[in-house]
């Protein structure tokens, strides 16, 4: 290198630029983590393809893949928007990678506008896999899709927000155990593969309130029965989606 | 590679009128608490252009006042101006223009070097290439390599060149060079040197008397929450601290006839046998009283040796040489 190499010339990227710069390599890593593809991608895939084939959860009446390929979706969206994210932003936090983003052009609205994007790029494959999974099991699917991507983009939000909350205030190894805690108990008390009745009917009110119930409580509404726009479990999503992002917004530590 | 002529804009001055209307960081009275524990307690700094050494012992501050000009974090009361901005307020028109290296850290595990350095690049308008900062400081072997699978030395210099690569007017360099082998840690120092003759201003903080000798033309010693001195590294050489003068000779002359030849301030003393120090005002007249006195007394002066006094020796004069907790 010669004299003038290094001679200042200041200047951020434009926003849109650094905004799709900053999601793509999120969503590198995301898709290169052994233990997030786990989560992501085995874990609903080997849930879907079980219980579909295998009659171990009494799932109702007609086809289980019908009452399986929605809740398998919500954990779907829960497993990137919550758990995912949460352990990756709780380790990036940990790693001072907020912290030397801080310091960079891309302001921090726009750092969560590029981890909004990579959870949604990541949901769409996920769809895409599941979807063409379920089919394969002889999944019919009812209803308004604007309902369904309606449904899954709210509730995108509501777990993103408790997502960020748990990763902005607990230690790094506490988010990583307790996101994974939080997915189990949910996967099992929230309606994606063990219907909620089984729960007695105080037990099926409580627990329908949870995002994850109240999301595969939806989905189900109208993939299987061809409802229209579940409005009581989109509010439920919605609450927690405000309550969720707040708590984010105001608690979140960014080292 | 040779850099475009500058074009006029706000942000950039020909060379020598950069930063005409304001020093490069101004701290006043800045009061930075955590708890009950005072970290800066009223420290005033004015950084020029070129290179400041922050110098200080563990916990004296120098950390917290340096993440204030950075932006990091907010002064409980005081004022800090990075390039004429408040670096909170301003922060969104501050932040391209500097260039930060953290401590450690700072980047994804699972990120890739050359991946890493080639996103932050992305970020800024005018990037330096990348390919040849990765050339430059030795990373191109561990480019496809993973952030957490480098070696300490590379991952300090990752955050070097992710400091320096979106051609910044300012670099904080928090201990560039801690850990680093001989061999990387002279790379460090030549491209903080070329950074230097290129306009761009650097703030480092370091525990290497040595570095900041080397590098500065301002040093700023910070204890205790406040600055106790600030000036070029051979000013602070110079005030205070004595130096000294050793020579080796037969065991047992005439000390008491030496401090006669000598002036009155100086001390002189068998260190071990045929082991001799002086020290005083050590300058060519006081050289020549001694190797004189030696001549009249027949003695051959060995290895006669005059110790200037190091930044390192001003350092633990001022801050003391207890351990700090």
């Amino acid at each position: 290198m010669t004299v003038g190499t290094y001679t200042p010339k200041p200047g951020a990227a434009p926003l849109p630029h650094m905004i799709a710069a900053q999601a793509a390599l999120e969503t590198k890593m995301l898709l290169r983590n052994g233990e997030q593809l786990l989560l992501t991608v085995v874990i609903p895939t080997l849930l879907l393809v079980l219980f579909s084939s295998v009659d171990i959860v009494d799932t109702g009446k007609g086809e289980a893949v019908d009452f399986l390929a929605p809740g398998v979706l919500a954990l779907a969206v829960m497993s990137t928007a919550f758990t995912g994210q949460a352990i990756a932003t709780g380790f990036e936090r940990r790693y001072g990678v907020l912290k030397r983003l801080a310091s960079s052009p891309l302001p921090r609205w726009g750092l969560m506008a590029a981890k909004t994007a990579s959870v949604l790029v990541t949901e769409v494959l996920q769809v895409v896999l599941l979807t063409v999974i379920a089919f394969a099991l002889g999944w019919s699917p009812h209803g308004n899709p604007a309902a369904v991507v309606l449904l899954l983009v709210v509730g995108t939000a509501a777990f993103s927000g408790l997502g960020l909350l748990m990763a902005g205030t607990l230690k790094a190894e506490a988010t990583l155990a307790a996101a994974n805690l939080v997915f189990l108990l949910l996967l099992v008390g929230g309606g994606v593969i063990v219907p909620l009745e089984k729960f007695g009917s105080a037990g099926e009110r409580i627990l329908g309130l949870l995002p994850i119930s109240a999301l595969s409580d939806g989905l189900r509404d109208v993939l299987q029965h061809g409802a229209g726009m579940p409005w009581g479990d989109l509010g439920v999503l919605a609450a927690w989606a405000v309550v969720g992002l707040a708590a984010a917004g105001r608690f979140f530590r960014w080292e | 590679m040779r850099s475009e002529p500058a074009r006029p804009s706000p942000d950039h001055h020909p060379s020598g009128r950069r930063f005409a209307s304001h020093p490069l960081i101004e701290v006043a009275a800045l009061v930075k608490r955590y708890g009950p524990k005072t970290a800066v307690d009223g420290l005033d700094l004015v950084a020029r252009p070129g290179v400041t050494a922050v110098l200080g012992p563990n916990g004296a501050g120098k950390t917290t006042t340096v993440e204030t000009c950075e932006g990091y974090r907010k002064p409980d009361s005081g004022t800090v101006r990075v390039l004429g901005l408040d670096p909170v307020r301003q922060a969104a028109e501050l932040r391209p223009r500097i260039g930060v290296m953290l401590q450690s850290g700072g980047v994804y595990s699972g990120a890739r070097a050359e991946e890493m350095l080639r996103h932050v690049a992305k970020l800024h308008a005018h990037p330096l290439d990348v390919d040849a900062l990765i050339e430059r400081l030795g990373l191109g072997s561990c480019g496809r390599t993973s952030y957490r699978r480098l070696s300490g030395g590379q991952q300090q210099r990752l955050a070097l060149a992710m400091a320096v690569v979106g051609r910044p007017e300012l670099v904080f360099l928090d201990e560039p060079t801690a850990g680093l082998d001989p061999q990387a840690r002279r790379a460090t120092w030549d491209l903080v040197r070329d950074l230097r003759a290129d306009g761009v201003s650097v703030i480092l903080t370091t525990h290497h008397m040595d570095e900041a000798e080397q590098l500065a033309d301002d040093v700023a010693i910070i204890d205790g929450g406040r600055v106790i001195a600030q000036g070029s590294p051979e000013e602070l050489c110079k005030g205070g601290a004595e130096n000294t003068l050793r020579f080796t000779g037969r065991p047992g002359l005439d000390i008491a006839s030496l401090l006669k030849a000598l002036p009155a301030d100086c001390t002189a003393a068998e260190l071990t046998p045929g082991g001799y120090r002086v020290v005083g005002k050590v300058d060519p007249q006081l050289l020549a009283t001694v190797t004189s006195w030696c001549a009249q007394h027949g003695v051959m002066p060995d290895r006669i040796s005059v110790e200037r006094h190091t930044l390192e020796d001003v350092f633990l004069e001022l801050t003391g040489k207890e351990l700090r907790s």
